[in-house]
């Protein structure tokens, strides 16, 4: 067994590879309650693969029987009701545990100098998602998925000169219809699962190239011969690793974070659970009252929101009184958080260390972030859009202002090590 | 980093346990994945007990009826059909149904409820080709037996009680299904008696 | 700090505001578990709705095994038209003649409960809130569902009630120059029905029980199972803290 292993081992590295990103990985040894999202979208991601997998196998893509095949997943085949289930929870929770992971990355300047390009991994990740979620919306063919599909793709219609052509493309016929319903699937379930893998691939091996960021964000990466062989870390980290730098304050990522991430897992689950077995339409945001009857070209449903995710963006579209200036203000909110890495000009990543101003900032965006999305569920009411402006402008003000004082800012000293 | 003894013994039970638990959980999950993968309500709806009015069947006469996909060959033989059965045991591969190919009510000497009506899937058990009714000639086939099924494909041959003939491909007797009579007129396939 | 979470705290009334009124909805007090009465609800559902409205996606079967209905009793007492136990609960009415006779096609009620904001209630209530309106093709209106499309069907169980518009509402209505009709009404208890006004509110409550179960007919197996799943959690969640501890004994 063991030669077999070697032989292995030999062709084709995988126990080095285990080794270098899990059991001899450093991770530094205060992550906090804040660096479990990461791991439990990676646990939801699983869930919508398999999940998704075995809705395929009783859903039917087309017009005249996708809402019929989802009463029938939902009656006739054996579980199918809690495969459902565990799929639309799962879109639902996948947005929670993202928005909470992209919060933590800009708590503690995740997305900082060395590791920008994580984080524009991490944003397309991100904006895949929503292209995903998007076009799984529309599947189950209810009422709501078919206007919300109709708003979100009419904004592509305000693209000057060649939007009306765009969207009649993107749609494949006049109104959105069996033919839309037909690639929505074919992406949905084949194309961008497969770009959202292969995108998670790589945001983990940016991840493990440039080293976890703790809530310190101090560097566990010592310059070689540094630091005095008492003061480095007792555990064995791989060679990759200690090659180049002393390591400190890090523990290997296994069995220590497994066991960590394990407890994790477990409450989210009991969170999850406890969603999908008893209020599984999650209050009506995740799963809609109207889209219990069939998509119908002809009846609008009296409210149209987009699901409470797309809540934040939808809003910013819907306060600006020009369609083309509603769409270009959307797609911008999108873009700062990519630029994140390039607004913030200053070299002290967590906020602990860094000044009040920022902190403020961070909540007034996080509080304006929730506001939004909270707006975006609502009918657009005089007083709705007065406050969507003011939290729009929170929005895009905490770029700007972190622009403006990051340059100079006032900061704490850093300690050297992570204080214990 | 404490200096305290680590307890192996604890930290071995407590992984173990954890695993066991959790793999427990793992079998939990794989249910529903395996379970919806067994026929619906649609496909059991589909695949209910099919009616077939045997009154109107002429002596001789094979009427053919559908039944969870399958075609149900449905024979009423004559009395001189029922007892020249017995007559060709020395030349059949399994002549007592000792294999399992029909219900325990069905295993007799001419396999079925009423020994006028033969009720059979017309499906030769040697790869599924669906074998022809030889009223008259099917001592071409086999000398001195004048009715039969012979299968086209690959020349498997059965008598009147769906038996098949030594020295064919297909291994084995063809498949009589649940069945049973509610009144004298109607056959239920797919229902054994008394069950419904 | 402070200022940001006074901010907060103003926000919140005001987008309780932004979501609007909506109409006031009876409790309709069902109780999925009680076969009893889902049995009656389901008879009074073929016999006074599914002349119009279909359950299409639910089957006979499936409605028989679940309310504890044998398939003889569910055959002879539930079947009236000659289906297998197996077919989904339809009529053949067809929808073209149906869309001229009211309008617009009745529509599949198997949903109904999960379509409607607090649905139960809502089939509750819109049953129990006909009133008679002249001016309607059917010479029937619903407080719940305005202009609705559908007569009342059960008049002769529940009678007639009238809506009656509070003279204050009107008059301070007339103060303020505002030339709709008042929002506040009651309706008259109901005459001429051959039930009284509680043996309707039984009859409805069953019907609304039958429509919440045929809505999502696993809802009582997904609670129970809910239990124990969560139930395992916390088993799992223990032994996985405990280990946790065990090993993090290394770093602290």
């Amino acid at each position: 067994m063991n030669s077999f292993l070697a032989w292995i081992e030999k062709r084709l590295p995988l126990m080095d590879a285990m080794n270098k990103h899990a059991a001899q990985y450093p991770a530094p040894k205060n992550f906090n309650f804040w660096y479990v999202f990461g791991i439990l979208a990676s646990v939801v991601l699983v869930n919508q693969l398999l999940t998704g997998i075995w809705l395929t196998m009783s859903y039917e893509p087309s017009g005249d029987g996708a809402f019929a095949s989802i009463e029938y997943i939902m009656r006739d085949v054996d579980y199918g009701w809690l495969l459902r289930y565990m799929h639309s929870t799962g879109a639902s929770a996948f947005f929670i545990v993202v928005y909470l992971h992209m919060f933590r990355g800009m708590m503690y300047g995740s997305y900082q100098k060395p590791r920008e390009l994580l984080w524009i991994f991490g944003m397309l990740i991100f904006l895949v998602l929503m292209a995903e979620a998007f076009m799984g919306y529309l599947l189950p063919w209810g009422n709501m998925s078919y206007w919300g599909a109709q708003v979100i793709i009419s904004l592509f219609g305000a693209i000057p000169v060649i939007g009306d052509d765009l969207t009649l493309w993107i749609r494949g016929d006049y109104v959105i219809s069996g033919a839309t319903l037909n690639r929505f699937f074919a992406l949905h379930v084949v194309a961008m699962p497969l770009v959202l893998v292969v995108l998670v691939f790589l945001h983990i091996l940016a991840l493990h190239e440039v080293g976890s960021n703790n809530p310190e964000g101090t560097d566990i990466k010592k310059p070689k011969g540094s630091v005095p062989p008492e003061e480095q870390s007792k555990f064995t980290f791989h060679e990759q690793y200690t090659k180049k730098y002393d390591i400190v304050d890090a523990i290997p990522f296994h069995p220590y974070y497994t066991v960590k991430d394990l407890v994790a897992v477990v409450i989210f689950l009991i969170g999850f659970c406890w969603v999908m077995f008893f209020a599984p339409e999650g209050g009506g945001y995740f799963m809609e009252a109207p889209n219990f009857t069939p998509a119908n070209g002809l009846k609008t449903p009296e409210h149209i929101a987009p699901v409470w995710y797309f809540g934040p963006f939808y809003t910013i579209l819907r306060v600006v009184p020009d369609k083309l200036l509603g769409a270009i203000a959307m797609f911008g909110a999108i873009i700062m958080l990519f630029a994140l890495p390039w607004f913030d000009r200053g070299t002290v990543k967590s906020l602990k260390f860094r000044c009040t101003l920022h902190t403020v900032n961070l909540i007034q965006f996080a509080i304006c972030f929730v506001v939004l999305g909270a707006l975006g569920t609502m009918p657009a009411t005089p007083i709705a859009n007065m406050i969507g402006i003011v939290a729009s402008f929170g929005y895009f003000g905490f770029f700007i202002l972190l622009w403006l004082y990051s340059k100079n800012e006032k900061t704490k000293p850093v300690p050297e090590r992570v204080s214990s | 980093m404490s200096n305290a003894p680590v307890n192996n013994g604890r930290r071995r039970f407590l992984t173990a346990a954890t695993s066991v638990v959790g793999g427990v959980g793992v079998v939990g999950v794989a249910v529903p994945f395996i379970g919806s993968w067994n026929p619906s309500a649609r496909a059991k709806a589909a695949g209910a007990p099919v009616e077939v009015n045997v009154g109107k069947i002429q002596p001789g006469q094979l009427v053919r009826a559908e039944w969870r996909g399958k075609p149900v060959y449905v024979v009423r033989r004559s009395e001189k059909t029922v007892s020249d059965l017995a007559k060709h045991d020395g030349q059949l591969k399994d002549p007592k149904s000792e294999v399992a190919q029909q219900p325990e009510y069905a295993t007799n000497a001419f396999r079925s409820i009423k020994p006028e009506f033969l009720v059979a899937l017309g499906v030769c058990t040697h790869l599924g080709c669906a074998p022809t009714y030889h009223k008259d000639d099917f001592d071409q086939f086999v000398e001195g037996v004048s009715e039969g099924f012979f299968c086209p494909c690959h020349g498997s041959k059965f008598d009147m009680a769906g038996r098949v003939f030594q020295s064919v491909p297909a291994p084995s007797n063809l498949m009589v299904p649940e069945h049973s009579f509610p009144s004298d007129d109607t056959l239920l396939v797919g229902v054994g008696p008394g069950e419904a | 700090m402070k200022k940001f979470i006074l901010v907060l705290l103003t926000l919140v009334p005001m987008l309780a505001m932004a979501a609007g009124p909506s109409i006031p909805l009876d409790a309709a007090n069902n109780d999925l578990s009680d076969k009893e009465s889902l049995k009656k609800g389901f008879k009074s559902y073929i016999n006074y709705c599914l002349g119009c409205h279909q359950l299409q996606y639910q089957r006979y079967n499936r409605t028989f095994a679940d309310l504890g209905i044998s398939e003889e009793d569910g055959m002879a007492n539930y079947m009236y038209t000659g289906e297998k136990v197996g077919d989904h609960i339809t009529n053949t009415m067809p929808a073209k003649d149906a869309a001229k006779w009211f309008g617009s096609a009745p529509p599949d009620l198997t949903l109904e409960a999960r379509f409607r904001k607090n649905g139960p209630d809502w089939i509750y209530t819109y049953l129990r809130s006909f009133y008679v309106d002249e001016n309607r093709p059917f010479g029937v209106n619903n407080t719940v569902f305005k202009d609705v499309g559908m007569p009342h069907v059960l008049q002769n169980l529940q009678g007639v009630q009238t809506k009656v518009v509070t003279k204050e509402a009107v008059a301070a209505n007339a103060e303020q120059g505002i030339d709709a009709e008042p929002e506040e009404y009651y309706l008259t208890p109901a005459t001429g029905g051959t039930m009284t006004d509680e043996e309707y509110d039984v009859f409805v409550r069953d019907l609304t029980n039958f429509l919440e179960y045929v809505a999502e007919p696993n809802k009582l197996e997904r609670e129970s199972l809910g239990y124990k799943v969560i139930g395992f959690l916390f088993i799992l969640l223990i032994f996985s803290y405990l280990l946790k501890k065990e090993y993090w004994k290394d770093v602290h």
